[in-house]
């Protein structure tokens, strides 16, 4: 089962011949995810990594029945390549692309509203589900086929309690990165009540940072909805300053709202079990799970 | 980024947002020049001399201060200029004053008493919509009115799709409390102030006070802001208001290599790869007893270059006692790391201060192989709870 993708996705690549878009097609294409070609506007009708290139994302889903995507495009023009796949009918996009304008982002977002599709990112790692479909950039070598979700704002951080989960002996399910922007397409507790209604996933890592209310907004819900499986939390930036920004767009400490302390107050009063130390995730969630 | 006040009220100024006219100078000569010109042009009698650094609370430090002659502007000047202005947001070293705004008198008695508004707009990233948040309460810190009277602060949120509405602008004017030519004005300057901030890519405008002069005009009296760093790009005249002045010399330096840090007050150092991991090494460094020097995301490369030059930058911080360099290599290989580590080590020359190197990812044995047999005081850490423990051991803790 698990969430979002699997091994049946038909997966296309916006963004296909540029530098970042081949590497990482041909490290998807190696784990053994269905890339079915790709879009270059302009280079339609050529190949790449021996698979087709169209020009327009509706030519892709047209001929190669995509219906998952992953954009590579540059920031510029990165808003405009999520329309497009909405408009295609493009079912799940994700949106690894780092630093897209804000107002792009917003007017993206209000777009996709009547498109029912689902967007992850940007500036996100992707999405795996292990040892079937990776559609991002994370090293797919330390997943390992098991029953934890994992939800994250962060690339390398989640990579961490990834590594840590596996050498616990835990698997995975499947590992949502939703992006360290202010204006993303999943929220952290869009993505918790994915692998809460996923029956093969048995506990959940969400992992957050500094700024905006979404962790919040994610522990309130989990507790409403009767804190059905554990959930194990950690918030990075406990020692950032207030009004610097901490390298992603949306990590900022605008108020008492948004630090990680108030976060994870939060968080422990609904029922997550909150780690003060990332070195603690994979032994924390091994602790729960045993009860 | 951050611009100054006099930059912000140029910018809204060319909007049609009717501000208090000023003239920006960074001598005491000029200071009088300009408010000779000033006086000229407005027929102001006083003058607020203001300093420019990009840091709230300005009044609360000394840093802004009212003239009534032109001999006081030029005295005031001279003392604001080139003074380390404190304020509750620059921290206890203060900023250097560099350059005084000076401005007219707003507040001249008239026909009706004057009245201040504070009026704020930005982006609400949970409705992924701009803002405009009002109150009657100006010239006051927001967050205490928000925290004590939240009736006193008034929302209204844009539609991104269509804009602001006439009922929208009209609804906040009425909210405010006001009639008449001051409710008309008050709703033109509403639409140009977002339209302004619309054309500008901008992700905050702090206006406060706004006011309602005796005459019944609406002005913005401060104007603080922010605009979005990813759109600077087609901004292009806007990214030419940066002023590094206002940066730390080593953040310069950095984003000069490609670097994201921040310079933070603690003793351990530290390097890392992606913002998030960054952030939680800060965190451990600080459950290990010590208290984090620095961000610094290396990003996705994380090669002898960027190492390098990452070094050089951190051991320029006098109060760095040891540094932690914690790389999760999953597409870079961590014998490649380690060996950038070692190369940059060794161009650097005497490092004096322990150096722990964590490598967790690909090819980690390897890795913590290559730094354990290069005959360098660097430690190798694999788990990243050995790795705070050895921060532990480095600055003096068990």
């Amino acid at each position: 089962m698990a969430v979002l993708v699997n091994k049946h996705s038909r997966v296309i690549v916006q963004g296909f011949t540029g530098s970042e878009g081949s590497f990482h097609a041909g490290q998807m294409i190696e784990y053994g995810t269905k890339v079915v070609g790709g879009v270059t506007p302009g280079k339609g009708g050529s190949r790449h990594l021996d698979r087709p290139v169209f020009n327009t994302v509706a030519d892709a889903v047209k001929h190669e029945g995509a219906d998952v995507s992953i954009i590579f495009v540059p920031p510029a023009f990165a808003a405009d390549a999520i329309m497009e796949a909405a408009d295609a009918g493009i079912k799940v996009i994700i949106t690894i692309t780092e630093g897209i304008p804000i107002k792009d982002m917003m007017y993206a977002k209000e777009y996709l509203k009547a498109k029912g599709c689902r967007l992850v990112g940007p500036n996100c790692p992707g999405v795996i589900t292990a040892e079937e479909c990776k559609v991002g950039i994370m090293p797919g070598f330390i997943f390992k086929k098991g029953t934890i979700g994992l939800v994250s704002k962060s690339g390398t951080l989640t990579y961490e309690a990834v590594d840590q989960l596996t050498k616990a002996g835990l698997g995975q399910t499947t590992a949502i990165g939703i992006g360290g922007d202010p204006i993303i397409g999943t929220t952290t507790k869009e993505a918790v009540e994915l692998l809460m209604n996923d029956p093969e996933t048995e506990g959940i890592v969400m992992i957050g940072e500094i700024g905006g209310g979404m962790e919040a907004e994610a522990a309130r819900w989990i507790k409403e909805n009767g804190n059905k499986k554990p959930v194990v939390g950690f918030i990075a930036g406990q020692t950032a300053p207030p009004g610097r920004r901490m390298g992603h767009a949306g990590a900022i400490v605008g108020g008492a709202d948004d630090t990680a302390a108030a976060k994870m107050k939060i968080m422990q009063e609904n029922g997550i079990h909150v780690v003060a130390s990332p070195a603690l995730i994979g032994e924390t969630m091994l602790r729960v799970l045993r009860g | 980024m951050n611009i100054h006040e006099y930059q912000a009220k140029e910018l809204l100024k060319g909007f049609g947002v009717r501000i208090q006219e000023g003239i920006v100078a960074s001598t005491p000569q000029a200071a009088l020049e300009a408010a000779r010109q000033l006086s000229a042009e407005t027929g102001t009698k006083w003058f607020v001399v203001k300093a420019q650094i990009h840091a709230g609370g300005r009044g609360k430090g000394g840093g802004v201060k009212l003239a009534k002659n032109l001999d006081q502007v030029q005295e005031l000047s001279k003392q604001i200029l080139g003074m380390q202005l404190i304020t509750p947001q620059t921290g206890p070293e203060g900023k250097k004053v560099h350059k005084v705004l000076i401005a007219q008198d707003v507040y001249y008695p008239g026909e009706s008493p004057t009245k201040e508004f504070y009026m704020s707009i930005l982006l609400d990233r949970a409705k992924a919509c701009p803002v405009i948040i009002a109150s009657t309460e100006g010239g006051m810190d927001i967050e205490e009115v928000a925290h004590n009277t939240p009736e006193k602060i008034i929302k209204e949120w844009i539609d991104p799709s269509v804009g602001l509405q006439q009922f929208q602008a009209r609804k906040l004017a009425f909210e405010l409390g006001l009639e008449g030519e001051a409710f008309k004005e008050m709703v033109k300057f509403i639409f140009a102030l977002y339209k302004a901030y619309n054309a500008t890519d901008s992700s905050m405008f702090e206006i406060n006070p706004v006011l309602k002069t005796s005459d019944n005009k609406i002005l913005a009296v401060d104007a603080k802001v922010n605009l979005d760093d990813n759109a600077l790009y087609r901004q292009k005249a806007l990214a030419e208001m940066r002023d590094i002045n206002e940066e730390d010399p080593l953040e310069v330096e950095a984003s000069a290599s490609g670097l994201n840090y921040v310079k933070l007050d603690g003793n351990v150092g530290c390097m890392v790869n992606g913002a998030g991991l960054a952030m939680a090494t800060m965190d451990i460094i600080k459950i290990s007893g010590g208290e984090p020097a620095n961000f610094l995301d290396v990003g996705g490369g994380a090669n002898a270059q960027t190492v390098e030059a990452g070094f050089r930058i951190i051991l320029k911080d006098p109060n760095v006692k040891a540094i932690l360099i914690n790389i999760f290599g999953g597409i870079v290989r961590c014998d490649r790391v380690a060996n950038g580590v070692v190369e940059a080590y060794k161009k650097i020359g005497q490092i004096n201060i322990p150096i722990i190197v964590r490598l967790q990812g690909t090819n980690a044995e390897e890795g913590a192989k290559v730094i354990n047999e290069s005959g360098l005081k660097v430690v190798s850490a694999i788990l990243l709870k050995d790795a705070a423990q050895r921060v532990k051991e480095a600055i003096g803790g068990k």
